[in-house]
């Protein structure tokens, strides 16, 4: 298991490739990235993301550790950047290994609604107009329900 | 003393990301209230208090949240990782 906070950018191949190898009786890989998205008016010129460093890590890792347990992971993996970023940039990736892909698929998913509503991050999108900070969506609080 | 964080539109608002306080209020509430008592900016960050989430030592938890020797409370909006 592993949980990176970092500001740096990171290489999704290198880092499934080393995930692929952790463990021998691996079967399923699931993997998301994350994305910078542009706005509709293609008017975004960067994200800041802040986070609460401290909590973040703990917060995340507590996450983790449930979706081993409850999905008997064969390893897990989330990496988060935080600051400056811009339209196109990898924000996030999360990896989950099991033995077969149903688990996989669940935890994943499991993971990136955690990840959305619980992990202390808040981004701010910087457009030609100005600033704001992103609202969070209701859809997003619900989708924890229904773990 | 508790540290007492604010981040996001929060931290805009106070004007201040944290800030050490002495304080005899027992619950996350009352510290509200007690920092609403203080200045304006305050009463501006918590007009609306079902738009903000409260941690206290990093655990994110109520309100009504006891602070019974808690280090740290965290004041934010709701978060928006992923």
């Amino acid at each position: 298991m592993r949980v990176s906070v970092q500001l740096d950018d990171f290489d999704i191949g290198k880092e499934l490739d080393l995930f692929r190898n952790s463990k021998s009786n691996t079967g399923a890989i699931v993997s998301f990235q994350g994305i910078v998205r542009n706005n509709s008016e293609k008017s975004l010129l960067n994200m800041d993301i802040e986070q609460y460093p401290g909590m973040t890590q703990k917060a995340i890792s507590k996450y983790v550790v449930t979706a081993v347990e409850r999905w008997s992971l064969n390893d897990a993996l989330v990496i988060h950047r935080h600051g400056k970023l811009f339209p196109g940039d990898q924000i996030m990736m999360v990896a989950t290994a099991a033995m077969h892909r149903h688990d996989a698929f669940q935890s994943a998913e499991f993971l990136m609604d955690y990840l959305k509503s619980r992990a202390p991050f808040w981004k701010k999108e910087i457009t030609k107009k100005g600033y704001h900070w992103v609202e969070s969506v209701l859809d997003d609080e619900k989708s924890l329900e229904r773990w | 003393m508790i540290k007492v964080l604010y981040f996001a539109w929060v931290r805009e608002r106070i004007g201040v990301p944290y800030e050490m306080l002495e304080t005899q209020s027992g619950t996350v509430m009352e510290l509200v209230e007690e920092l609403k008592q203080k200045e304006e900016r305050y009463q501006v960050a918590f007009s609306d208090l079902s738009a903000l989430k409260v941690a206290v030592d990093q655990e994110l938890c109520e309100f009504d949240a006891r602070l019974n020797g808690a280090l740290e409370v965290a004041f934010f909006p709701p978060m928006t990782g992923g």
